[in-house]
């Protein structure tokens, strides 16, 4: 079963990279782009039939190596 | 003295620590991160470099890496680790250091001389160290200390920021931050002060005629601290 994460920096976490993409979407013409967060996708396929269980196993991944707590915040889709 | 210098696929500063260690009196094993045994050493080294390609995090993989269980047991015992630029961030992945190290404010690669201000010297990284200021090296892209306010304090009032990023004449101020770090921060200590994370390298100034010689003066004290 594959299940979906997100990982996204916490709110107040200095993005750089996204604020470059925000200024160069202003740059092209985007001027209604007030701000732009970049974050991670992954998707990861556990050997596992039952999606509750699934994603528990996901959750502890997320905490222990995929998502750094301190600075990034994740959501299990 | 003896010390071990941890490798893993993509340090790229293990060799430069390997030659300045053994320059100042230390007798230095390579130790592979595959490995599960640390050999008896009084300093574990984790060296600068882009271990497992920077991915996921820097340092991420490997904080996971099979030698790490090892280099945690030794640190809890109260063993000497420093890590070195890399060496810093897979200190904070691991949870044995608090905080993280983010990309540069600039978002981009620095790699400069600077320099730090040395805030604690009642440990034996810095203990009777008779510079206040160091010249050092920095090559980074991921330099950018953070932690949050709770860790900020507890680092503050334990006097655990080991080297602040300051000007020659030792201000730290914002002019003096190549990186975005929290309160200049360059470098921390644990609580007990056994273990030292830090961006800047002293392996890199170890040569008057190549570099700079605050490096040296660096290990030399380190040296006669743990004799």
């Amino acid at each position: 079963m594959k299940i979906k994460v997100i990982v996204t920096l916490k709110n107040g976490v200095l993005d750089p990279q996204g604020k470059a993409i925000q200024q160069t979407l202003n740059g092209m013409g985007f001027s209604s782009v007030n701000g732009v967060r970049q974050g991670k996708f992954f998707e990861v396929d556990v050997n596992e039939k039952d999606e509750a269980k699934a994603k528990i196993k996901v959750e502890d991944m997320c905490k222990k190596l995929l998502a750094n707590l301190v600075i990034e915040n994740f959501e299990i889709l | 003295m003896k010390s071990a210098v941890i490798i893993f696929p993509g340090s790229n500063c293990d060799r430069d620590m390997d030659v300045a260690l053994k320059k100042f009196g230390f007798k230095n094993e390579m130790v592979w991160h595959d490995d599960e045994q640390l050999p008896k050493s009084d300093l574990i080294v984790l060296p600068g470099g882009f271990s497992y390609g920077d991915y996921l995090r820097c340092g991420s993989i490997a904080g996971k890496s099979k030698i790490i269980k090892s280099v945690i047991d030794f640190a809890k015992k109260g063993g000497l680790v420093l890590g070195i630029c890399n060496g810093f961030q897979i200190l904070t992945e691991t949870g044995l250091l608090p905080g993280v190290l983010q990309q540069n404010k600039n978002i981009e690669f620095i790699c400069k001389n600077v320099f730090v201000k040395v805030n604690n010297k009642n440990n034996k990284y810095f203990n009777s160290i008779d510079k206040d200021v160091l010249e050092l090296h920095i090559a980074h892209n991921e330099g950018n200390y953070f932690c949050s306010g709770d860790e900020l304090k507890m680092l503050e009032d334990n006097n655990l920021i080991a080297v602040s990023y300051c000007n020659e004449k030792g201000e730290v101020n914002e002019n003096s931050n190549p990186n975005g770090a929290l309160q200049n921060i360059a470098g921390i200590f644990n609580k007990e002060k056994n273990i030292l994370g830090m961006m800047p390298h002293p392996e890199r100034m170890i040569d008057k005629f190549l570099s700079g010689e605050d490096g040296s003066i660096f290990f030399k004290n380190l040296l006669n601290n743990l004799k």
